[in-house]
């Protein structure tokens, strides 16, 4: 084990290069829903358990298929009501399982993006063959479902290898959503060397940890949700922020909690100088121009 | 060291669920219902009846809510029994206000316990399910099959003797389930449960003994899971069931009709500062067009004429 991966520099939030997104947008937004497939009898990873209680364990594994059977279609509503389209962190298997919902977002020009094959199955303990080929079957699945090839990453659960970007970056991958260091999109250093990104995600704004981790109740989830965006917002004068807010159907789209969620959205969408995008047009745009000035800066950083 | 090959394996990578219980279906797939009286939203109050025994054994896990003290554990023993001599009468006397229907899932070994409790409950002609023998004697992956059958057997013959009723509905202590428990659960005549907590609305649960229908009892909008687990506060509570109320009604407008089922504890809400909370949920959810209130199997059974008429409901 290492005592940093050193997978960016310090880049201190005052005197950065001024952002701006598209048509002068102070604040890039975008919501992104993981669209997941938790298995029932996953295989055993030596690291971590899947779920708590011996198999069948229901509670788990229940309330994640509701999100599915259940909840993803009053999600996708509400962010076509409010004109978001969903970046969605995919549980790839689910191409296979359920593909009436990967059809539906492609509809809608959803973006896709790489979240492993399933939450149930962790990057811990696999070398980095096994690593690289669980990669690459999560990106020729979305291809081969959607047509395109995905540009982010977000481990499955958020479970990492020392190499976890790398090799994403080497499949030809972006940008990632594994890192929570800035509110502003940072170069990422990768062994190739190609031009790699961070594009800020939120885990306080995801409702599974604000929901099942922090326990919060869903009228001040909503009203956390407009804070993060004020302030962003009102940083966004200086230098353009991103805010993220990622969800999960079995959280966000369960009844006594959508409607604080969906006056959070009415919140931010009404107002005006916010970019409403996706993960990966955040990160086209930041690459092509303002990657090079960032990288620069954060050089001349060091140095002070 | 890799791990072993079978990691990158997935046997059971293809279309539909990773298991056969059920079809794969989206609730807003599927052809919409509509209540008696055309009503939208349909109001299943289910009250958890449970006997915490002092002795606890914890296997395979100690139940939430239940002693977590060196024995003897008097002070959660008498704080849940207290639910069953004081906040069940509470409870019904704000049924009564409010004019709803309640569901109550006893424990067997409550009802043998407290023929005074099982009466007053019997005289309201209520229904009555079966909530396993008690909440120590938990249904788990890797029981003993013939143990399992022996517990089912026992808890619903001995509650079908004390009721003289049939007894249909099935919740299990914790909801927690063996492998095993749908086929036992159906070859001793149940025919519906409510442990799987992913779907709104009822949906067919295939077992090798026979269907069994699959009733939605919310976990996140209980009042153990919202106040116990959670710390939320008695208003947060109060907020989410209204929430959730006026979302589902809505949902109905396009979708066809919908249930909420809150899954209530006396030992909880019957306390004298949260006894209010119920009433007002109670109050908001009544005073609703188009809400209907029934037993769980009144419930299902209006389900269950819809799709014999229409397939595709289901």
């Amino acid at each position: 084990m290492k005592e940093t991966l050193a997978l960016y520099d310090y880049w201190p939030y005052q005197n950065r290069p001024k952002i701006r997104w598209p048509n002068g947008a102070k604040l890039a937004f975008w919501v992104a829903p993981n669209i997941e497939f938790y298995e029932l009898n996953p295989p055993l990873n030596p690291h971590r358990k899947a779920w708590p209680q011996p198999s069948p364990a229901l509670p788990g594994y229940t309330i994640r298929d509701y999100g599915n059977r259940v909840g993803h279609t009053r999600q996708m509503n509400l962010l076509e009501k409010y004109g978001i389209r969903g970046s969605i962190s995919l549980s790839t298997a689910l191409c296979d399982h359920h593909p009436e919902i990967i059809e539906l977002c492609n509809e809608r020009n959803w973006e896709f993006f790489s979240h492993g094959i399933y939450n149930t199955r962790y990057t811990y303990g696999l070398s980095e063959d096994q690593e690289r080929e669980m990669i690459l079957d999560s990106i020729a699945t979305i291809e081969r479902h959607t047509g395109k090839s995905p540009a982010g990453y977000l481990a499955p659960a958020l479970s990492h290898s020392e190499v976890t970007l790398d090799l994403f970056a080497e499949a030809g991958g972006s940008y990632t959503c594994d890192l929570f260091h800035d509110d502003q999109p940072t170069p990422v250093r990768t062994r190739s060397g190609a031009k790699f990104i961070s594009v800020p995600y939120s885990l306080e704004m995801n409702d599974t940890i604000a929901y099942a981790v922090n326990k919060v109740e869903p009228r001040r989830y909503g009203q956390m949700i407009k804070d993060n965006f004020d302030r962003l917002y009102e940083e966004g004068n200086i230098s353009g922020t991103v805010m993220c807010i990622p969800t999960h159907n079995y959280q966000v789209s369960c009844p006594h909690r959508i409607k604080a969620y969906e006056e959070a959205l009415e919140y931010i969408t009404g107002h005006s100088d916010v970019w409403v995008t996706t993960g990966r047009e955040i990160a086209d745009y930041f690459i092509e121009h303002y990657y090079d000035a960032v990288t620069a800066d954060i050089v001349a950083k060091q140095e002070n | 060291m890799p791990l072993d090959p079978e990691y990158l394996q997935y046997p059971h990578r293809k279309y539909g669920m990773d298991h056969d219980r059920y079809d794969w279906s989206m609730l807003s797939e599927r052809k919409p219902i509509s209540w008696p009286n055309n009503n939208k939203l349909a109001v299943w109050i289910n009250v958890c009846l449970q006997f915490f025994p002092l002795d606890q054994k914890g296997k395979p896990f100690p139940v939430p809510g239940g002693m977590t003290m060196p024995y003897p554990d008097l002070r959660h023993f008498t704080l849940r029994d207290y639910g069953n001599r004081v906040g069940i009468y509470r409870f019904l006397k704000a049924f009564d206000k409010y004019n709803v229907k309640p569901t109550f899932a006893f424990n067997t070994r409550l009802a043998e316990n407290n023929p005074y409790l099982l009466h007053s409950i019997m005289e309201r002609e209520d229904e009555i399910n079966c909530h396993g023998l008690h909440m120590d004697a938990l249904h788990y992956g890797g029981q003993d099959i013939d143990e399992e059958s022996e517990l089912i057997k026992h808890s619903l013959g001995r509650l079908r003797d004390l009721t003289g009723r049939e007894i249909l509905g099935w919740l299990s202590p914790a909801r927690n389930e063996s492998a095993n428990t749908p086929e036992l659960l159906s070859e001793n005549g149940i025919e519906y449960f409510s442990d799987w907590v992913n779907d709104d609305m009822p949906y067919q649960f295939k077992t090798d003994k026979g269907p069994l229908w699959a009733m939605p009892l919310s976990n996140e909008l209980e009042d153990r899971f919202i106040l116990m687990d959670n710390l939320h506060s008695e208003q947060a509570y109060v907020e989410q069931i209204c929430d959730a109320c006026d979302f589902l009604l809505q949902e109905a407008e396009s979708q066809g009709g919908r249930i909420l089922a809150l899954n209530l504890h006396p030992w909880m809400l019957g306390q004298p500062h949260r006894i209010k909370k119920l009433e007002q949920v109670l109050d908001y959810i009544t005073a609703q067009d188009g809400v209907w209130s029934a037993s769980a199997g009144d419930i299902l059974s209006s389900f269950r004429a819809h799709i014999i008429t229409d397939p595709a409901a289901e």
